[in-house]
């Protein structure tokens, strides 16, 4: 079913207003597909999330699902969330806490005290391995299994959207990634568009085929996750994806030929992926997430066509289970902080130490340049 | 013992927590939610109750009634009697002095209801009928039956408002509470203690009613 007026399918959400919560946003999420809207506390994912079910209206807006148009304050349209066929998991789960686990899922159904509606209740809870448990109230389960109920009632509706916020950020780490395990073996069977709301990146990468960085309630950047991470198209985006290498540089040339373009960075001449948007000479911002930074063992030189090979001072070490933040101080023109992640192992073979050198490249496909919004002479950027 | 006293007293209460109980669920369920202009003015106005000397408010009431009010005059030409020294006028003076002790407690056990919770039933696709009949009123339900035990065990001691607009009038306005100011006054203090006795009865088995059908905290597993 296709958006009458867009012809979008899925789920289509164009929402504009200036307060008292700031929205410019546009999402679009396809049938099947998981849609992950990540951003700090406060940049209006949940806002978003809210005005998508009906729970909130912006000034400005329309939202059209499956074909139907559930808002559009234009036309004078405005459903209610009880005519808004969307399942919706909270932060909390927000499950009725006087009933069954059961009747929680019952009551999401169009006609709750049938026979019928009580055996596809039984087969959903099944479906979220509850077996056994429909009997009890919610502080009778765990944290996970009452994310289980709050998941299972909001399948119940046949939802024509499902709306996840924050699903996973009350429960312990080791419920958490088996949770991951069980959504993501689940949405193998769900037909509808799913969007998940999330400030944590991994769940992102884990959980969603696309991605949108909201920031103060504008949508940023869309994109596949691992390509909006590796590839933010602005300085903002990049900050928001996480990345703390930023610098500022300046074009020195293009080289379709080899594929790359040359920067002018810190006296160096650095080979970054090919990106002939930014014209020679000019200005620009550059990023490199950490998977982009490696240690080089000094009696192995690089051997990427891209590769760029750095010695640096280590300034700072924080030990993790199976990876160190290594940050270092990179040496030329000026000392340019930068962060890398090492696994564990390596750092004790190669025994790093904080005040000792290391030898590190800068893979040239993950350099990822921008405009240069605040321009400082080839220095890092804050 | 004043039986047909005792019955009034009864009667009074009975009707005031039947029309107090939908009248407070629909101001408590809006004081507790509803955000408009004027709210805390309203809530202070029905909060005065508490504070305000019962003779005082009696004394308004019995002038409100009175066959030279509007009130009282229209509800004369009506039914041929006045309104004050009236059962009805009773029970319209019990209704305006409990209404801080109905609609309190509901109003705070509504606010309790997390919005989540009501939002989840909007999601869930349920009607208004059915999240005030399966969700908001039994999650609700130890501030309603508290605000009607409140309600039932103020109404029958209530002396002050229900003397000023009612009188004395046996088997229409003398309630249990005049009876036995009645009795201490003609010194006939075994019938007043036989009566406060029975008094004290039905308010302790009203309130250890309430905390006796209130849940109890259940179990809670972690993890």
């Amino acid at each position: 079913m296709v958006d009458p007026e867009t012809g979008a399918r899925g789920l289509h959400a164009v929402l504009h207003q200036s307060g008292p919560i700031p929205l410019a946003a546009e999402i679009l999420c396809a049938p099947g597909e998981v849609l992950a809207l990540v951003g700090p506390s406060g940049s209006g994912k949940s806002t978003l999330l809210r005005c998508i079910a009906g729970l909130y209206t912006p000034r400005e807006g329309r939202v059209a699902c499956s074909g139907e148009t559930w808002l559009d304050t234009g036309g004078g349209i405005r459903l209610s969330p009880a005519r808004r066929r969307i399942g919706m998991v909270f932060q909390n789960y927000a499950l009725f806490p006087h009933l069954s686990a059961l009747e929680n899922v019952q009551e999401a159904m169009a006609s709750p005290a049938t026979p019928q509606a009580r055996a596809r209740a039984l087969e959903l809870l099944d479906k979220v391995h509850l077996e056994g448990l429909s009997a009890r109230r919610p502080r009778e389960l765990s944290g996970g299994q009452q994310q289980r109920v709050a998941l299972a009632r909001a399948l119940a509706r046949d939802p024509q959207a499902l709306l996840l916020d924050e699903p996973f950020s009350a429960v312990d780490r080791a419920t958490r990634e088996r949770l991951y395990g069980e959504l993501a073996e689940l949405r193998r069977e769900l037909r509808m568009p799913v969007v998940l709301v999330t400030h944590d990146l991994d769940e992102a990468v884990i959980l969603a085929d696309r991605l949108t960085l909201l920031s103060r309630g504008r949508s940023i950047q869309s994109g596949a996750p691992l390509e909006v991470m590796q590839r933010p198209a602005t300085l903002e985006a990049a900050r928001l994806a996480g990345i703390e290498n930023l610098f500022s540089a300046q074009v020195l040339a293009h080289c379709p030929d080899g594929g790359f373009t040359l920067l002018a960075w810190n006296g160096d001449q650095v080979r970054a992926r090919l990106q002939p948007a930014f014209p020679v000479g000019t200005r620009v911002a550059w990023a490199i997430h950490t998977a982009g930074v490696l240690l080089m063992p000094r009696n192995r030189p690089p051997r990427g066509r891209l590769d760029h090979p750095l010695e640096a001072r280590v300034t700072g070490m924080l030990g993790l289970v199976d990876r160190v933040r290594v940050q270092v101080l990179v040496f030329g023109q000026a000392e340019q902080a930068l962060t890398m992640s090492i696994p564990r192992h390596l750092v004790d073979r190669y025994a790093i130490c904080e005040g000792g050198s290391i030898a590190l490249r800068l893979r040239g496909e993950h350099i990822q340049v921008m405009p240069d919004e605040v321009s400082s002479a080839s220095g890092p950027i804050q | 013992m004043d039986w047909p006293a005792l019955s009034l007293s009864l009667q009074l209460a009975l009707a005031t927590m039947l029309v107090l109980l939908p009248l407070g669920v629909w101001a408590g369920r809006t004081l507790a939610w509803g955000r408009f202009r004027g709210k805390a003015l309203l809530e202070a106005l029905l909060a005065l109750p508490l504070v305000l000397p019962p003779t005082v408010l009696g004394f308004y009431l019995l002038v409100a009634m009175g066959g030279g009010s509007a009130l009282g005059h229209w509800y004369q030409s009506i039914t041929g009697h006045t309104l004050a020294f009236s059962f009805e006028g009773l029970l319209i003076a019990s209704v305006l002095f409990n209404l801080p002790f109905a609609i309190q407690p509901m109003q705070r056990s509504f606010e309790a209801i997390a919005l989540e919770v009501r939002e989840a039933a909007l999601c869930c696709g349920m009607s208004r009928w059915r999240i005030l009949r399966r969700i908001e009123l039994p999650l609700a339900w130890p501030g309603i039956l508290s605000a009607m035990v409140l309600t039932f065990a103020h109404t029958l001691g209530e002396f002050g408002v229900v003397l000023m607009v009612g009188g004395s009038i046996p088997g229409e306005t003398k309630t249990i509470a005049i009876a036995i100011y009645d009795r201490v006054q003609a010194f006939d203090t075994a019938a007043a203690g036989r009566m406060s006795a029975v008094l004290l009865g039905i308010s302790l088995a009203a309130i250890g009613l309430s905390y006796l059908i209130r849940p109890s905290p259940g179990r809670v597993q972690h993890g």
